[in-house]
């Protein structure tokens, strides 16, 4: 398939009406009714919601250092089985993403995959180690364009450093994005703090280790006026320390995972270890309380954290095992189950909190404007009406740390066009080779 | 029986079935030959990823009297110290043909996890898991009471009306979670004692109140007052200030043992620290079950190796 030019016809969008979207050379060039073909590629839309490309935040895609959990490549395949077209890469690889070497290499490892966007992430701290700041304003200016920081996996807990970084990247519009843990509040932390953890003999996780430290932040980003964005958000409690920061004009955006939208902490009690993720499953009431902050807009973005890891790391006794779940793959079904199912948003609220407002928060240049003429032709088509019985038939990258395998989600993704290359057809992912030669193609003629 | 995981799971008839088996292997070790065939030609394998000479010599003793060839697996100078998996013992052991394993282990959770895997046909038996359970200890401590109570005419009967306080480290205790759920389902009351950063914060829904003064609770005339070893690392971690004060408050000294009624019965799952959560007085008073606890647990512990390895299997 070498035609660049596509007319996606009959698609519903995000706001209910029907149209065709013309892709040419990457970009969109027009979205009506009844449109001309003029020789493109026509894909048959008709009762499939067209979306923006999902822009997720926060991916690890493990290269380098860990690729037997997954590559840029495997990792950029699941995005694009599950319509992400951009993914935001965690700086927690081996060596860290945290000089200006390092994340433009990552940018590199996923311009050759061509399955998404890869933005990577900077460390805030060098090493991770939380002792001192990464080269920010080398990774800044890099051909990476970073703009969003993380020491993801830890927390920059020390409040002076915390304080500095905050500081440091107003000077070219950076965000530090907070893994909140209080880490003296969680040694040797199993799974969320309460009736079940006490019942199953589990180090708790208190709610308040993650509350204590957005409330210091959110603080902190009013007194030095920086820009502050909090990664996966789990309790009642932090929804309202944030709702209450953004009404006092604090400049703090927030995220939710799919799965802390969906699974509660009571799933430990199989001690399966699928189900062990940081910050972990709460209880049913801060379920209910993170779906009521991403309806209100409290939360901006629903963002996946997907975190792959081999089997030997989960196939143990829970203690043992690895924090996280894989979750590009299922993230638009689980928030369709979730959000949409039970009428808390619409979707074009999808659109917003999976794609535009990430964008627009990770700073991505041109992008965040939705479906618009003119802008980078990343399109989802998405079967709402399907339904399936999620399993590993389902997942596309290298681990199958799935907690949705053997469940029932709703919806399909149908298609997915990258920067106008279809990397996902007919629900199946395209090959490598012609994604590659799909966006030479584009990047030739852009 | 398929596993023995946790007594969570156990209704009030099947425990009282497993202490009624338990009061037929006591009675067959009071004769001049204590071993019976019954598990001839069963592999039973303890498999001890943690030290605890006490528990696996007494499921040694349980399954030897029983006539099953004993395996000892323990982790230290094995496989295991090289970095061998949970996973790839199991499945040595399946392969060796063992048909129970008791496990100890660290980790909360790793019988249920040995159990649900499949890596292993071997009905499991959980000798202690992290801060989880340890349900064979709860069931001695039953049988304990039980024989306590009712002497030779225990058959058939649970535990109805009492009182058992449980004083020390519930947080951190297998004992207490195993023994809560075992007295509640025979019809006990349960009360945990301890300093408030011994005490699990959320508790909602246990068949257990919380008293922080044992003095109060001695008042309120407990039939059994258990007492838990006190870890002296806690003291590191600030949960309490030192022992002297652990001992002045939560301790069961000479002065409070006076206070009890005469029939209270005094527990402890040993080791104890004398002079810490227990004096010497009241480990070696008649009101003590300290040795008979012991006894007892080879008898449980037969009755659950007997009741998951002979007859039927359910799956």
């Amino acid at each position: 398939m070498t035609n660049s030019s596509f007319l996606l016809r009959g698609a519903t969008l995000a706001d209910g009406s029907t149209a065709d979207i013309a892709i040419v050379d990457g970009g969109i060039t027009g979205i009506g009714s009844g449109l001309d073909a003029f020789g493109a590629t026509v894909v048959d839309a008709a009762g499939l919601l067209a979306l923006p490309g999902l822009v997720d935040l926060h991916t690890h895609l493990r290269e380098p250092g860990f690729e037997d959990s997954e590559t840029v490549l495997t990792g950029t395949r699941a995005a694009a089985a599950g319509g992400f077209t951009t993914v935001f890469a965690m700086a927690n690889t081996s060596p860290v993403a945290d000089t200006a070497g390092l994340v433009e290499q990552e940018l590199a490892l996923g311009e050759a995959s061509g399955y998404a966007t890869v933005q990577p992430i900077g460390a805030v701290t060098t090493g991770l180690a939380g002792e001192r700041l990464a080269e920010l304003g080398a990774m800044a200016s890099s051909r990476a364009r970073v703009r969003l920081f993380s020491d993801d996996g830890f927390c920059v807990s020390d409040p002076l450093l915390m304080r500095r970084a905050l500081e440091y990247v107003k000077a070219f519009d950076g965000a530090i994005a907070q893994h909140a843990q209080e880490p003296r509040l969680t040694v040797g932390a199993q799974m969320n703090e309460g009736e079940v953890s006490t019942r199953l003999g589990l180090t708790g996780w208190p709610a308040v280790a993650e509350e204590a430290i957005i409330a210091r932040d959110v603080l902190l980003t009013e007194h030095v006026g920086s820009r502050l964005h909090v990664c996966h958000v789990s309790t009642a409690g932090s929804v309202d320390i944030i709702r209450w920061a953004k009404a006092r004009g604090i400049a703090v955006t927030a995220e939710v995972t799919p799965h802390h939208l969906l699974l509660t902490d009571d799933l430990a009690e199989s001690y399966d270890a699928r189900f062990k993720v940081n910050p972990p499953l709460r209880s049913a009431e801060d379920v209910e309380a993170v779906r009521a902050g991403l309806a209100d807009g409290t939360i901006d973005i629903v963002a996946t954290d997907h975190a792959p890891h081999p089997d030997q790391h989960k196939d143990c006794a829970w203690p043992e095992a690895a924090n996280g779940m894989v979750g590009l793959e299922s993230a638009l079904s689980v928030v369709h189950a979730a959000m949409v199912d039970t009428g808390l948003i619409e979707w074009s609220d999808v659109a917003r909190v999976l794609s535009e407002a990430p964008a627009r928060i990770g700073r991505l240049e041109g992008m965040g404007t939705g479906l618009t003429i003119g802008s980078r032709a990343d399109v989802v088509l998405y079967d709402t009406r399907a339904a399936r019985a999620f399993g590993v038939e389902s997942l596309a990258g290298k681990s199958a740390n799935s907690p949705y395998l053997g469940r029932r989600l709703p919806g399909r993704v149908v298609a997915t066009f990258h920067r106008g290359v279809p990397t996902v057809l007919d629900g199946r992912l395209r090959p490598h080779d012609e994604v590659v030669a799909g966006q030479k193609a584009v990047t030739a003629r852009g | 029986m398929r596993h023995l995981l946790s007594t969570r799971d156990l209704s009030r008839d099947a425990a009282i079935h497993i202490l009624d088996v338990a009061e037929d292997m006591a009675q067959t070790q009071t004769r001049e030959v204590r071993k019976l065939p019954t598990l001839r030609g069963k592999t039973v394998v303890n498999l001890f990823f943690e030290d605890s000479t006490r528990t696996r010599i007494s499921f040694e003793a349980a399954a030897k009297r029983l006539s099953a060839d004993v395996i000892n697996f323990s982790a230290k100078g094995s496989s295991v110290s090289k970095g061998e998996s949970l996973k790839d013992t199991a499945q040595t052991l399946e392969e060796m043909g063992a048909d129970a394993v008791v496990i100890r282990h660290g980790a909360s959770g790793a019988p249920h996890t040995l159990a649900a895997s499949g890596w292993i046909d071997a009905g499991i038996v959980n000798a202690g898991d992290g801060t989880h359970e340890h349900p064979t200890q709860a069931l001695l401590d039953a049988f304990t009471i039980r024989r306590r109570l009712h002497g030779d005419v225990s058959r058939g009967r649970g535990l109805d009306g009492i009182t058992v306080a449980i004083v020390g480290d519930i947080l951190h205790s297998r004992v207490a979670r195993s023994n809560v759920w075992l007295l509640s389902a025979l019809g006990a009351r349960t009360v945990f004692v301890g300093p408030p950063t011994l005490v699990p914060t959320h508790l909602d829904g246990w068949p257990a109140d919380v008293s922080y003064d044992l003095d109060a609770t001695i008042a309120a005339s407990p039939d059994v007052v258990m007492m838990l070893r006190i870890q002296t690392e806690r003291m590191n971690d600030a949960y309490f200030p030192n022992p002297r004060e652990y001992a002045r408050r939560w301790g069961l000294d000479d002065e409070r043992l006076a206070r009890l009624r005469p029939d209270t019965i005094v527990m402890h799952p040993g080791p104890m620290n004398r002079g810490l959560e227990i004096s010497s007085r009241a480990a070696d008073s008649p009101r003590s079950t300290v040795r008979e606890q012991v006894a007892n647990g080879v008898s449980a512990r037969m009755a659950v190796l007997y009741l998951l390895l002979s007859g039927e299997r359910e799956d």
